[in-house]
């Protein structure tokens, strides 16, 4: 085939690598910028080189942050995935019954961050809130300004109930595409339910379960808003998870360079455990074949 | 293995069925004999199916009673029924290998491996994947696929009946002969009852001892494929069975003779008046074109098949075909239809009227 080489073809692409640049390349350039070099205030800089980078490797506080992170990431995928299919398995198939409940599982997940923070914010507080106020009633101690396992109850809690929904719906989109014979075929065959599950329905949701977990591990490893609104990190840095870290260092201490050598291995971590995710996940589904 | 009995069975998918149109299948009462290979033909949407999922029970019809033998099943579960059923699309497990496909429904039943192990060998070498066993079967082509559930279906010994739902569908031609000459291979060896539902007309008469003729949720006949062929109980099955089908003309029928748009025809019976829409049908195998006798028609063309040649003739605007062998001449001027009187049947409202010698 003769294939026309028209240079100008370039300029096609010229409307995606402004908005890239605006929106992703230039900022990051500007945080790089930043963490190779140290400054006094007056709008001096003076080079530093990789030396942001070596001090916080150095810092307890990232490694802290980041295990929080980690261990806040496992903790949410473990409940949300398993729970997300086991409401997805308990949906009703069809009919208005299935609308609705995919209309009331939607909410959580059209309500703004800063929102959900503060609904749990008010509802876990002790004094006035619903669920603070029945747990002291009913004798339990909980009180998630002063408690760390309180707090970290609460904004799991929290996430899960945010976050569900999600992992819900993309399980039941895979489970709606199974074809009635597979079900059919299953009890011809005398299946057990566990059975179904296992070859059935779980093959058949794999794919979007992949997405599910992704998706979920990228979101909690950088979740900032929610848990801010409701702990502020506290008690004590016990949910100062990476974000909230990275803010208090950027913002509150305004240290520049270090928080920007802070975010970009931020960046390539998120990078990297996604790709290495992914990888293995696709991987995993051509060994199949 | 058992005798299976329907007895007044009627399914509406409707929950409120009014009239009889709401019904899938229409009352039925028909008993499937114990190791006979029954073929079950209709066009699409004609409940085939629906009958099929009622007898393996993943269907609980609206009335009546299915029998095992002499047991009722009407409300006793898929797996109580110790039915195999493969179906139109292949249902295979894709996380597991051929092997364990295969395996899944004697394992569920607890048969110990041993047993298991020489089955699975039996019916990979049945269906010719021998050398696959150890692949998953996520990835196989859709024939590999279909041959596992095809497979899956055979690997239990005891059952009480296999089901076919249109289960060469998706295969390719060659290898469509193949298999249906395993199925009736297998047919002949265990004496299995098996039922076979399918919309080609060959498949059917090849694969069955018995064909039932389903239309419109009905069972218009049950038959061998000879009595199909030379009495079809319905315009439908004359129609539906054949290639080309029988042909159907409107017709005034007096006492042998009818009268066909203006023409005299003689029948090989006698009948009595009749009331409703009357029709002579006739088979293109039956008819000839001649030069002095039987229906001035138009030849439209003639299609050479290779065995025979199809003419496509109109009379008055209605299509009569007829089948000639390759040694017959068919020459300019031969411009009639002629009928061989014996094998014309009347129908009346569809349905065949017997007549008397």
């Amino acid at each position: 085939m003769n294939k026309t080489l028209n240079n100008k073809a370039w300029f096609l692409v010229l409307p995606v690598l402004v908005l890239v640049a605006f929106s992703a390349v230039i900022p990051l350039m500007t945080v790089v910028n930043y963490s190779v070099q140290d400054t006094f205030g007056n709008n001096q800089f003076f080079w530093a080189g990789l030396e942001w980078f070596e001090e916080m490797l150095h810092e307890d506080r990232m490694w802290n942050a980041l295990q929080r992170q980690l261990l806040f990431s496992a903790i949410i995928l473990a409940i949300e995935v398993p729970l997300g299919v086991i409401v997805a398995l308990n949906m009703p198939k069809s009919g208005i019954w299935s609308s609705f409940c995919l209309v009331v599982m939607s909410l959580p997940l059209l309500i703004p961050w800063n929102v959900v923070g503060t609904i749990w914010q008010i509802f876990g507080r002790v004094d006035i809130g619903l669920l603070g106020h029945t747990l002291e009633a009913m004798g339990i101690d909980y009180n998630y300004t002063q408690n760390v396992v309180d707090a970290w109850v609460t904004i799991i809690v929290m996430d899960v109930w945010h976050w569900t929904s999600l992992v819900a719906l993309l399980a039941f989109a895979g489970l709606k595409s199974i074809p009635d014979a597979y079900y059919q075929a299953a009890r011809i065959d005398q299946a057990s339910r566990w059975k179904v599950f296992r070859y059935i329905e779980l093959p058949k949701m794999s794919g979007v379960l992949m997405i599910a977990v992704l998706l979920r591990f990228m979101d909690s490893f950088m979740i900032y808003t929610e848990p801010f609104v409701v702990t502020g990190g506290g008690p004590g840095n016990a949910t100062t998870l990476l974000s909230i870290d990275l803010v208090k260092m950027a913002l509150g201490q305004f240290d520049l360079g270090p928080a920007a050598a802070f975010s970009l291995m931020y960046f390539l971590v998120i990078l990297a455990i996604s790709w290495v995710f992914y990888t293995v996940m696709t991987n995993l589904d051509k060994k199949g074949m | 293995m058992a005798r299976i009995t329907l007895d007044n069975l009627a399914h509406s998918y409707r929950s409120d069925p009014a009239s009889e149109d709401d019904y899938a299948l229409k009352e039925l009462n028909h008993v499937w004999e114990d190791g006979a290979a029954y073929a079950l033909l209709g066009s699409s949407g004609c409940g085939k199916s629906t009958l099929l999922n009622i007898i393996s029970g993943l269907l609980q019809p609206s009335q009546g009673r299915i029998l095992f033998d002499d047991r009722d099943v009407t409300h006793a579960e898929t797996a109580e029924r110790n039915i195999a059923q493969v179906f139109q699309f292949p249902v295979v497990y894709d996380t597991m290998t051929v092997r364990d496909n295969l395996a899944f429904p004697l394992r569920n039943r607890g048969r110990d491996e041993a047993y298991v192990a020489e089955r699975v060998n039996e019916i990979a070498r049945m269906i010719g994947m021998e050398e696959m066993l150890d692949r998953k079967a996520r990835g196989l082509t859709a024939d590999a696929k279909q041959k596992i559930s095809l497979g899956r279906g055979m690997v239990r010994k005891d059952v009480n009946a296999l089901l076919f739902d249109e289960p060469l569908t998706v295969i390719d031609p060659h290898m469509k002969w193949e298999l249906r000459t395993q199925l009736k291979k297998l047919h002949h060896e265990f004496g299995h009852t098996m039922i076979y539902v399918t919309h080609d007309q060959t498949e059917a008469l090849t694969f069955a001892d018995k064909v039932v003729v389903m239309y419109d949720g009905r069972v218009v006949q049950i038959g061998t494929p000879e009595e199909l062929f030379e009495t079809p109980e319905h315009t439908f099955v004359g129609y539906f069975i054949g290639s080309p089908g029988m042909n159907l003309l409107p017709a005034e029928v007096e006492g042998s003779m009818a009268r066909v748009g203006g023409q005299q025809i003689g029948l090989g019976r006698g009948y009595g008046p009749l009331s409703g829409k009357v029709e002579i049908g006739i088979r293109p195998e039956h008819a000839r074109l001649s030069r002095d006798e039987g229906l001035p028609v138009t030849i439209r063309r003639i299609e050479d098949v290779g065995r025979h040649r199809i003419i496509r003739a109109d009379f008055g605007g209605r299509e009569i075909n007829v089948i000639a062998g390759e040694d017959e001449s068919v020459g300019p001027g031969m411009s009639r239809v002629a009928f061989d009187p014996a094998r014309i049947n009347v129908y009346a409202d569809g349905w065949r009227v017997p007549g008397t010698a």
